[in-house]
């Protein structure tokens, strides 16, 4: 039996039936969907324990804040960090960068370089734009070049004394590409730049360890791993957080607070304001453990076997074009095609008729949409409840689409 | 009621005013946020009537549609037209089950027309 057909059961959204035809969700690059562990542990959470965090001294309110640290333990596990100090949780990948870029930002001068790569989400391109446009800083990218690879020569070209913050993606969102993340973060280090890496689509799919990655920070979302909405992770390398001002204010983030100044509190609370999301937490932390379980070497060579057979399916059909790397071992758990003549999203409608769910657009990546010339595409993504069948059924459906308009 | 009507698919394989004009006297292009669909409109006027119209885009079947049965509805009429025209009476000349994600796939030629038209309304 295949991880997939091990998994389904797992994930009650499973059984839905779509247009008369039973789900197959392949979008999972977009937001995955959750395992019965995950929701009835946040369930659970709520009718038990719940209460807020840090501050109250009754029995509900310690075993909250217990279970909320429980969870940053958890999660440091899972992806490798050194300290529990180094995980910060945020409301995703978007307010993790933001939260950098804010911070980070104001010590910009005029002059200095960000340098981010043409394949970013939006999410990782506008909080930059706007660091730069704050402090009159610079922003470069890294051209994409071939089937969608990072052109690490012009990469070595752009690096220099100016250059303070190398922000690109470990895996692309679009094209798949694994970036070549240490090689990336040990160059940007012998420049004196710092690094931040969007893991959104990395964290889902690949062993992580972010130790020996050695990168400064490293953003994700709960969402995208099984995991509620409303969680995200910002890991920060210690000795760039205990040097760092924190971008908000308000409660849980001081120690001592006086009307005309305040002093901080410890890591990692510095950087989380305000009352977190804690049942979120609860929802992540089973989420680590149920990919914990599944074993994370076993998740990655799930779905590029689904890849390859996704590529191999999708290239025998006339009219489709396929976007980033062949190579399989080269991808995270995306496929980004488009049918000739045919607008995504009436592809994407027409899928949705016989069940099948797919993301359609440009993706929060419009740069690399006029790198590729197209104004979006259709994208098929995989997770480890994804079924061999199912790849099967995308590629004859995809095969019908031109004759149905 | 079918997600791409007859009328749809039609205008979307046999467009008959996609192309563009030589010197046209209005023109406007704009885009669709939520998917990146780009349609531009021009025209040119007669005695306050649009004697003239054409649409070129990279957009959806709706979208193409949309903008094709819209320039042929305006054809001939005071420039004024365009701002009698609601989505609804889109819809009823596109008769297909669009859902509300595709609405705007709908509306973007009109808006688009609008706009090229705007300040050249008869004034009563």
């Amino acid at each position: 039996m295949t991880l997939g057909e091990k998994t389904r059961r797992d994930f009650p959204i499973l059984s839905r039936v779509v247009n008369g035809h039973p789900l197959v969700y392949l979008d999972s690059a977009a937001s995955s969907q959750k395992p019965l562990a995950v929701i009835e542990a946040i369930s659970r959470y709520y009718e038990t324990s719940h209460a807020n965090v840090h501050r109250s001294i009754h029995t509900l309110g310690e075993e909250a804040t217990e279970r909320y640290e429980a969870a940053r333990d958890a999660v440091r596990a899972f992806v490798g960090a050194g300290s529990r100090e180094e995980i910060i949780f945020t409301r995703g990948t978007t307010e993790g960068i933001n939260l950098v870029a804010q911070a980070v930002g104001r010590t910009l001068k005029a002059g200095d370089e960000i340098i981010v790569s043409e394949l970013e989400h939006h999410s990782n391109l506008i909080p930059w734009q706007m660091a730069c446009r704050d402090r009159g800083a610079l922003l470069r990218a890294i051209p994409v070049v071939g089937e969608g690879y990072l052109d690490l020569e012009a990469f070595d070209r752009l690096l220099s004394a100016r250059t303070r913050m190398v922000a690109v993606a470990h895996v692309s969102n679009v094209l798949g590409t694994i970036n070549p993340v240490i090689h990336i973060v040990e160059r940007a280090h012998r420049a004196g730049a710092l690094v931040l890496l969007d893991g959104a689509q990395a964290v889902p799919h690949l062993p992580l360890d972010l130790h020996a990655i050695g990168a400064d920070f490293y953003a994700f979302s709960g969402h995208k791993m099984l995991g509620p909405t409303g969680i995200g992770v910002l890991y920060g390398r210690r000795e760039v957080l205990d040097r760092l001002e924190p971008a908000w204010g308000g409660g849980e983030m001081i120690k001592e607070v006086w009307i005309d100044r305040a002093q901080w509190n410890d890591l990692p609370w510095r950087f989380e304001p305000g009352t977190p999301p804690i049942a979120e937490a609860e929802g992540l932390h089973a989420a680590c453990e149920y990919l914990g379980k599944l074993g994370m070497s076993s998740v990655l060579a799930h779905e590029q076997a689904l890849v390859a057979r996704c590529l191999n399916g999708l290239a025998q059909i006339p009219g489709v074009t396929i976007y980033g790397p062949r190579n399989p071992e080269m991808k995270g758990a995306v496929v980004a095609f488009n049918v000739e003549g045919l607008h995504p999203h009436d592809g994407a409608a027409l899928l949705d008729q016989q069940g099948i769910a797919v993301r359609a657009g440009f993706h929060c990546a419009q740069p690399l949409m006029r790198c590729l010339g197209v104004a979006g595409t259709l994208r098929a993504s995989f997770s480890v409840h994804t079924t061999a069948g199912e790849i099967d059924r995308l590629a004859a459906a995809v095969a019908t689409l031109r004759s149905q308009l | 009621m079918a997600l791409y009507s007859g009328v749809i698919r039609e205008r979307f394989r046999r467009p008959r005013f996609r192309g563009a004009i030589e010197r046209p006297d209005v023109a406007h292009e704009d885009v669709n946020p939520l998917c990146g669909d780009r349609v531009r409109i021009q025209g040119r006027l007669t005695d306050g009537r649009l004697a003239e119209a054409r649409w070129t885009g990279d957009c959806c079947a709706i979208c193409a549609a949309s903008a094709d049965l819209l320039l042929e509805a305006a054809l001939g009429q005071p420039v004024d037209f365009a701002r009698t025209q609601t989505p609804a009476s889109l819809l009823e000349r596109l008769d297909s089950d669009i859902r509300p994600s595709r609405m705007k796939c709908v509306t973007l030629p009109l808006s688009v027309l609008q706009e090229a038209l705007s300040g050249h309304e008869v004034t009563r």
